[in-house]
């Protein structure tokens, strides 16, 4: 069924046009002076501002690796965030951990551990797969770098950002 | 040669044209630019400098620095004179415009001309030419349609913005703009008519007609520099940039302040015939015809001016942002069936008012 758009007949002054225009300019004058006077505020200046407190606990952010809470890495090299990286992003160089480290028993420790943040695409992948909760999305999403390989993190950095996270999986601990 | 005459000029070219006028050009850019994102609720540029104010001096430096592009498909004598050609004019027609009463016995118009308005509807008439010629010479098709629209939307609308300052000129009787601005000061603004003689009977019903002619000159204007809801030149929906399309680095600086600066010169006349030009209202400060007033009324003149003239300007900004664009055919119809008839019409409602109202 066709729909009827009712055309609404003007009147003369409506034909004039100029009380609409008045109107409109009345309408972006508020604006203008709302804004003006800061009533109404919409942007954040970014650097100066920043959102970070009302970060929500789900943010995904710049990928990191973390240490428990006996100073062992977590990370076993099972390469699994590896495969899974959509944009591949993740190069994992295993080694193994000499027999005297206090840590043998957990026999794979990563040598080399690099995630290219210019590759990265935030999606959480790797932290979802991983056995041993090594690996965690941070709220850092300020990542800057002068160069392409200053946009590598490197196993150092991915420590210094993760930290030490307590808790969860305690499979490799003394007391087992 | 009279090197009084000469030294007073070029003091008066350079405080009026490149102190006032091309900083004003910057400024407006900076004021567009705050002013729109006010508008629309957002920061605008705020970076450089204090309020971004500085802004204007970045851009200029990014304009020079860029690679000042030729394409190889253009007409490349044409090419380089349409962006001059669309600038000069708009620079010109300040030389007629009083921009203030006089400081220290000199009076604040560049060339104190008896055609005022005439002169400045020549001259602005040739920005269509930079126009014409960008549009032409650049040899490609977003070019040349915009070139065409501007031919017929300039021609269009000189029609009506000629004729919409007929009745001022025929209550006025003087083509000076210097004497017209006196006028008003002493017998109140033309659409503002509340001391002197204008507080008469004749006077307030002569504001009728003015306030018409206001109208249509100010939208006349509006087409005139290609300015929202007229800019259909170069309409990015659906012209890519219009005739500057092929364009880059200072040419295309030179379109976009030229334009500018015909606004702000179509601002100044629109002030000067209207608004009372550098006179405060009521009569205030206002010198004798050919009385000199002191250095600091002198200043304040030139400041009501200036003050005016950005007003206007903004009053610019304001409706670019409130009015959406006209569609071809009626901005035609806007100009030659509306406001040519009205224009006309309103030439012979002032005849009438003079002639019967005594």
């Amino acid at each position: 069924m066709a729909i009827v758009v009712k055309r609404p007949k003007l009147r003369w002054w409506e034909q004039l046009y100029l009380p609409g225009i008045a109107k409109g300019l009345v309408v972006t004058g508020r604006h203008f002076i709302n804004t003006l006077t800061g009533r109404k505020k919409v942007t954040m200046q970014y650097p100066e501002e920043k959102w970070d407190a009302n970060l929500p606990e789900h943010y995904r952010g710049a990928p990191a690796l973390v240490t428990d809470e006996q100073q062992r890495e977590r990370c076993v090299a099972c390469q699994l965030c590896e495969f899974i990286c959509p944009p591949r992003a993740i190069t994992i160089k295993p080694e193994e951990i000499p027999s005297d480290d206090k840590w043998a028993k957990v026999e794979k420790r990563p040598g080399s551990f690099d995630i290219d943040m210019i590759r990265c695409i935030y999606c959480g992948m790797c932290e979802e797969v991983c056995p041993e909760q090594a690996i965690f999305l941070r709220k850092d999403y300020a990542i800057t770098g002068t160069s392409r390989d200053e946009m590598v993190h490197d196993k150092k950095k991915l420590y210094e950002i993760g930290g030490v996270r307590e808790g969860l999986v305690n499979k490799w601990n003394d007391l087992k | 040669m009279d090197w009084y005459f000469l030294t007073a000029s070029t003091i008066k070219i350079i405080m009026f044209a490149f102190m006032m006028i091309l900083p004003l050009v910057a400024m407006s850019v900076w004021a567009e630019r705050r002013v729109s994102a006010a508008i629309q609720d957002r920061v605008g540029p705020n970076r450089v400098g204090p309020f971004g104010l500085l802004q204007a001096v970045a851009d200029g430096i990014k304009f020079l620095l860029k690679e000042d592009f030729t394409p190889n498909h253009v007409r490349k004598g044409y090419y380089w004179l349409a962006p001059a050609l669309t600038m000069v004019p708009s620079l010109l027609t300040c030389a007629v415009i009083p921009f203030g009463s006089n400081v220290l016995g000199e009076k604040m118009v560049i060339a104190d001309l008896d055609v005022g308005p005439l002169f400045i509807f020549a001259i602005a008439s040739l920005t269509v030419y930079g126009i014409v010629l960008a549009g032409w010479a650049s040899n490609s098709k977003y070019p040349f349609l915009g070139g065409v629209r501007s031919t017929s939307q300039m021609i269009s609308y000189e029609i009506c913005l000629g004729l919409s300052i007929v009745p001022l000129i025929m209550i006025f009787g003087e083509l000076n703009l210097g004497r017209i601005v006196q006028y008003q000061a002493e017998n109140g603004w033309a659409i503002l008519p509340l001391w002197g003689e204008g507080l008469t009977l004749k006077g307030l019903l002569l504001a009728i007609p003015v306030f018409i002619s206001f109208i249509i000159f100010t939208t006349s204007m509006f087409a005139e520099t290609n300015r929202l809801p007229f800019d259909l030149p170069e309409c990015e929906t659906e012209l890519v940039a219009g005739y500057h399309t092929e364009y880059s680095s200072m040419k295309f600086a030179l379109f976009f302040l030229g334009e500018y600066a015909a606004m702000i010169i179509g601002s100044g006349l629109a002030v000067t015939l209207f608004l009372g030009g550098w006179s405060l209202p009521f009569g205030w400060l206002t010198p004798e015809e050919g009385e000199k007033v002191g250095i600091f009324t002198g200043l304040i003149h030139i400041g009501v001016f200036f003050a005016k003239v950005i007003g206007f300007i903004l009053f610019f900004i304001w409706i670019r942002w409130s009015l959406p664009r006209f569609r071809y055919d009626q901005l035609m119809r806007l100009g030659w069936v509306f406001f040519f008839e009205i224009a006309l019409a309103n030439v012979i409602l002032t005849a009438l008012i003079l002639w019967l109202v005594k």
